[in-house]
């Protein structure tokens, strides 16, 4: 019998993600006890739990580790794709909290549920396994399931969450497949090991169709056309709040996993990739912005606008090496602030006991509401990529990066779709300053936490787009090891 | 040779099978008649869905019988190697069980094993 | 008599390609959440059978995890599906058409 080696325990890397495990745990346990008030207790405690993420996050910063067996690889780009979700669920927290006290629902449920997913979220960024990178996401995406329709008043709500369900699963089984035959090809499920055992011989049948399946599962993930059409239905239906953090931490995280599958495991096989990429982000960005431009609903707005940011970011990968890799982590950065903020305007205003969703819904709003009106100007403005907000810093990098490239009529193609996407946008501020509003009129719902988280995104946007070199250095920086 | 026997078999079988059910289809005249979309009851009129009412209330009882039950998946095996793996096994074993622990709590606590 | 390992990979791609029709021809959420369960059971399947090929127990490890996944998928889908047969007394995705472009 030999003897069993025991595996070191590092749990150093894996701190963020156990702060906030911990904090799940943590309001999971308060949630039990009896007395009925000081729910908001919850909030505040899932709040510090990611606050904590976030700055063991910034301290970890340049000290890259590996634990359990490379299973998770904790490095700068883990690191500055973990500080993306972690602003994304910080903000979707705030936007949540009063959101949640209004409708009346399991509010324990709620928080623990959001620090579950982002938790996912933070592993499936560090994933260095095909393992751990199927967990994470099927921890993410199950809590995501139930958010979804946590607030199960409403029909549309429960029909979101078992649309996503569905598809969800039905993605992630095509990942799982694929990650078995990619074993089956290599004999290892570790992305460094699968780059050395393809070394050469990337094409066995075995491996692509493996991969192909994998990518497949990307493509749900990140929402990239064929593989949207749950997005529109499950952003619409979600509630809002949770809407904000599907849009972004979920999206963040899903890029994340892929630009470290594409460029660690896939390295060999890079012009393929690039070419298939090529095509799925052209067709991302027009289905995106066509769909978008027939849409009433803002929510529903949004979403083919996210499918249409995630054609972006896929040209970004396209163009790959240091500056593209790094000009994709900053657009998810300035992407995610200007989404959770646009959705936050939503998650505020209200029309008939309703939210307001419907675009005439905000005609007049800039007369009644004008600094509300103002921030979701300057998130749709910054959506569209007008200097000198986050969006066009963001913009500006990943076409920079892919003219550089050599692709220039990619760039064309979404410099084309910007243009038009540009319409749809516009929309939204013409009927908020110039239209008279018919019927009732929109109506503030007061939330202290969500004007914060307001102001955070708008600062950021800002920020991002006034100084956003040095930002653009980290990212660079961090996806640096990746693509050597 | 046995199985080439066999298989013939089997596909005859099919072949007589898939006959059976497609001549009818190419030949039979089709009219579909209210009446005869009924299902059959003895003279009745249908009254009620055919797989009946069932209590969905067990069904809660039942999802958690599924993840607690998955997760003694993960006790068996250590516990065939329980002695090799010394301390380090139990105090693993021990936070996996406490993680478990803490979701049962919360079930229990928040009344999901009572079905009235 | 032993059985190679190609036959076990065939049959867990025959098992996944029915478990992929299963979901994008039937319209019942049940029916479909079963194939979805086989699609992941056929990948087990290819993960041990890989596994005993490839030489090393991995694979089968990797089964436990997703065995252990699929319970907690099974468990949110039931929940969301009776969830939904609450509200609405059937069920049929074709009903679930509140949301259309």
């Amino acid at each position: 019998m030999t003897d069993l080696v025991m595996p070191p325990v590092l749990l150093g890397p894996l701190l963020p993600t156990l702060l906030v495990l911990g904090a799940g745990a943590l309001v999971l346990l308060l949630d039990l006890s009896p007395r009925p008030q000081g729910k908001e207790v919850l909030g505040a405690v899932a709040l510090a739990g990611i606050v904590g993420a976030l700055l063991a996050t910034l301290a970890r910063w340049g000290k890259s580790g590996r634990a359990f067996h490379d299973m998770v690889v904790l490095d700068n780009f883990a690191l500055f794709v973990n500080v993306v979700i972690c602003y994304a669920a910080a903000l979707s927290l705030l936007l949540s909290v009063d959101y949640v006290r209004r409708s009346r629902a399991e509010s324990g449920e709620y928080y623990a549920l959001v620090l579950f997913t982002t938790a996912g979220m933070m592993l499936l960024a560090a994933a260095g396994d095909l393992v751990v990178l199927f967990l994470a996401l099927e921890l993410m995406s199950l809590s995501l399931y139930v958010l979804a329709g946590l607030f199960t008043q409403a029909l549309a709500s429960s029909e979101a969450s078992m649309k996503y369900f569905i598809l969800g699963a039905f993605a992630s089984s095509f990942m799982l497949y694929g990650i078995a035959l990619t074993y089956g090809a290599t004999g290892t499920t570790n992305l460094d090991r699968i780059a050395a055992a393809v070394a050469g011989r990337s094409h066995d049948p075995l491996f692509v169709i493996g991969m192909g399946l994998l990518l497949v599962g990307f493509g749900f993930k990140t929402s990239s056309v064929p593989f949207h059409m749950w997005v529109p239905d499950v952003y619409q239906g979600a509630p809002t709040c949770v809407t904000a953090l599907i849009a972004t931490g979920s999206k963040a995280a899903a890029f994340g996993a892929l630009i470290r599958v594409l460029t660690v495991a896939l390295r060999g096989a890079q012009p393929d990739w690039t070419a298939l990429l090529w095509i799925v982000a052209v067709l991302t960005m027009t289905v995106g912005n066509v769909a978008a431009i027939a849409q009433s609903n803002l929510k529903r707005m949004l979403a083919y606008s996210s499918i249409a940011h995630a054609g972006y970011m896929l040209v970004g990968l396209v163009a790959g090496g240091m500056s593209g890799g790094g000009s994709v982590l900053f657009y998810l950065l300035t992407y995610t602030f200007t989404t959770a903020g646009a959705f936050g305007v939503v998650t505020l205003c209200e029309r008939a006991r309703a939210e307001a969703v419907e675009v005439g819904d905000y005609a007049g709003l800039a007369e009644r509401h004008p600094v509300l009106a103002a921030a979701l100007a300057l998130f749709l403005l910054s959506l569209i990529g007008v200097p000198p907000l986050a969006g066009f810093v963001g913009k500006f990098y990943v076409f920079g990066a892919a003219v550089r490239a050599g692709y220039l009529w990619l760039t064309v193609v979404a410099v084309l779709n910007s243009a038009l996407a540009a319409y749809y946008y516009l929309r939204v501020v013409v009927y908020m300053y110039m239209r008279q509003p018919e019927g009732a009129p929109v109506t503030y719902a007061p939330s202290l936490a969500g004007a914060l988280a307001l102001v955070v995104a708008l600062v950021g946007i800002v920020a991002l787009g006034v100084v956003p070199a040095p930002f653009v250095d980290l990212a660079q920086a961090a996806v640096a090891p990746l693509v050597r | 040779m046995t199985s080439v026997s066999m298989l013939m078999t089997f596909v005859f079988a099919a072949l007589v099978a898939g006959a059976l059910l497609g001549i009818p289809r190419l030949l039979a005249p089709r009219r579909l008649t209210p009446v005869k979309a009924e299902p059959f009851e003895c003279g009745k009129d249908p009254i009620a869905v055919s797989e009946g009412r069932f209590a969905i209330k067990f069904s809660t009882i039942a999802i958690f019988f599924i993840l607690i039950d998955i997760e003694l998946m993960f006790v068996w095996p250590w516990a065939v190697i329980y002695r090799r793996l010394g301390w380090f096994g139990f105090v693993e074993m021990m936070v996996f069980l406490a993680i478990l622990m803490l979701g049962f709590l919360y079930i229990w606590r928040k009344g999901g094993l009572e079905w009235d | 008599m032993m059985v190679p390992e190609s036959y076990y990979v065939g049959l867990s791609a025959v098992l996944f390609t029915i478990g992929v029709i299963g979901v994008v021809i039937r319209r019942n959420p049940l029916v479909m959440f079963m194939s979805i369960e086989l699609m992941l059971n056929a990948a087990n399947l290819a993960l041990v059978a890989f596994g005993r090929r490839v030489g090393n127990p991995d694979g089968q490890a990797v089964v436990f995890f997703v065995m252990a996944v699929a319970a907690a998928e099974v468990a949110v889908g039931l929940a969301i599906i009776v969830t939904i047969f609450r509200l609405r007394r059937r069920l049929s995705v074709d009903d679930l058409s509140l949301m259309r472009w």
